[in-house]
């Protein structure tokens, strides 16, 4: 699948890499869906040795393909709710020298990194590469409700209903985007949904 | 007027701790209370040493929280320019002098989880203050203070009479050293180091923890340079339209500033950035001594650092 290249924005939107091994005694890989073809771009069987993979397929079928890598350990999870205690008993028990790689969706890639962050990791020394969808994690600043998998411009929240447009105002705390009432003072004045970057 | 806010103190007390190294105490001539500080910061001291002005840099090690003082201690360096033999020979009980108000550029970062601090020799001097901060704050923070021998071992005593069991002291001529690989081993997430001393043992915690894999921004550093002496050379400064001389003993920025050129400055030790000048026209060889340009800078002949680096060469023209 090809990368998307995100068009430059305001200095809060999140900027993403390309993954690269690094010298340490502990790997932590986190992805979902097409996250799974950057850690494979990456694997060497050094490597995966020291690695522990938490993989969140959304659909997709590259777990076998992961497994197949023969990483240190291997985890599947049904989604990254599901997957989220497990990602913070890994940072809490891990010592410094993890080597900390996000791949796939903002949303999963955002979240991850607040839960690194919390743990003690500087949010500069994740490694990070998008992958897959380009959905964005929203947060409604009207009701603080969140909206996952958000691929349209405008939204309803699917919490309070406003019509909101999609910010690229990010919030590394919460993991996501800042969405704003757009028919505020025209309400019901709403402008045609078309696709994020379209 | 360049640097940090002044403050004119009364010295209140000399206390000789050992063959090298002296503390002194200052309290405000004017009996109101010294600002607050953070653990890691210093104050500048203005010595006048006959027709020389030294400014010199030199670490708080008081409790940060205690206005009532300020309190350095100073190694005596024979080989040095003169700051600190100018301290231990010549001030006294009763001086007047002029300090700083303090700069930090060695502060804690207050995210991380443990403070994991590295001490050599005089490098101590900042942890002593950071550690009153963190104990205030029930922070999680653990010493390895390396130094000479037992004679040389400034504060030794109270450190581990106070904190028995997050102290470690290693003495060189008991060739005792930090095992640095096994003490960075099995450090918790969210741990950051700390380190100050001389450069071989900043540039070995560095390099160390980089070899790991830990994070650049989890390692943190105190050397303050000193200027070094050098050729005499000319320097013309373009703003202020004066040509000066920089003698042998003095660092560029101090001959700017017995010029009267009123030039930025707060660490004077090539460390914060502040006195970067731009360079106009040069002919010549610079000598970089700051660790604040990177090497690209540093041989793009496009800046300089004045409180630490020189020139050697026919002209230089700065934008000052």
């Amino acid at each position: 699948m090809p990368k998307f290249e995100f068009p430059t924005s305001i200095l809060s939107r999140p900027v993403y890499g390309v993954l690269e091994a690094r010298a340490g005694h502990q790997h932590l890989m986190i992805a979902d869906a097409e996250g799974a073809e950057a850690i494979l771009d990456i694997a060497t069987p050094d490597l995966m040795a020291k690695t522990h993979i938490i993989y969140i397929p959304k659909g997709t079928d590259f777990a076998d393909e992961l497994r197949a890598l023969n990483p240190a350990q291997f985890y599947q999870g049904p989604s990254y709710a599901a997957s989220v205690s497990r990602i913070q008993r890994v940072l809490q028990d891990a010592a410094m020298g993890l080597q900390l790689y996000l791949a796939g969706t903002e949303g999963l890639m955002g979240q991850v990194q607040s839960e690194a962050m919390k743990a003690g990791i500087p949010h500069t020394a994740i490694q990070t590469e998008h992958r897959g969808s380009t959905a964005r994690r929203m947060q409604c600043v009207h009701c603080k409700g969140i909206t996952e998998d958000v691929a349209t411009d405008p939204f309803q929240c699917s919490h309070c209903n406003l019509n909101l447009f999609v910010r690229d105002h990010y919030s590394r705390r919460i993991a996501a985007y800042q969405a704003v009432c757009i028919d505020a003072e025209d309400p019901g004045y709403v402008p045609a949904q078309k696709g994020l970057y379209e | 007027m360049s640097g940090a806010e002044k403050i004119t103190v009364r010295v209140t007390e000399v206390t000789s701790l050992n063959e090298l190294v002296t503390r002194f105490r200052f309290e405000r001539l004017d009996g109101a209370l010294l600002p607050t500080f953070s653990g890691g910061a210093h104050t500048v001291v203005e010595m006048k040493d006959g027709d020389v002005t030294r400014l010199n840099p030199y670490s708080l090690m008081s409790d940060p929280f205690d206005q009532t003082a300020y309190t350095i201690s100073v190694r005596r360096d024979d080989e040095g320019r003169g700051g600190s033999l100018f301290l231990h020979n010549s001030v006294r009980v009763g001086d007047e002098m002029v300090i700083s108000n303090p700069v930090n550029l060695f502060s804690l970062d207050l995210r991380a989880k443990k403070h994991l601090m590295i001490a050599g020799g005089i490098g101590i001097t900042p942890f002593l203050a950071q550690i009153k901060q963190l104990d205030r704050a029930h922070g999680n923070w653990e010493l390895h203070y390396a130094c000479r021998s037992v004679a040389l071992g400034s504060y030794v005593d109270y450190l581990t009479s106070t904190h028995p069991n997050d102290v470690n002291v290693y003495y060189d001529d008991q060739e005792q050293a930090i095992d640095l690989e096994n003490l960075y081993s099995g450090q918790p997430l969210g741990t950051h180091v700390y380190v100050c001393g001389p450069k071989g043992m900043i540039n070995w915690v560095r390099g160390k923890a980089a070899e790991l894999g830990w994070p650049r921004e989890a390692i943190h550093y105190e050397e303050f340079l000193a200027p070094q002496p050098g050729k005499p050379f000319e320097v013309k400064l373009a703003v202020s339209n004066k040509v000066i001389q920089v003698g042998e003993q003095e660092s560029l920025l101090e001959a700017m500033e017995r010029s009267g050129v009123d030039a930025p400055y707060l660490c004077r030790g090539g460390a914060c950035g502040m006195c970067e000048t731009r360079v106009i026209d040069y002919t010549g060889n610079f000598i970089h001594r700051d660790h604040w340009l990177d090497d690209e800078e540093h041989s793009s002949g496009e800046k300089i650092m004045p409180c630490v680096s020189r020139f050697e060469g026919k002209t230089l023209v700065l934008d000052r």
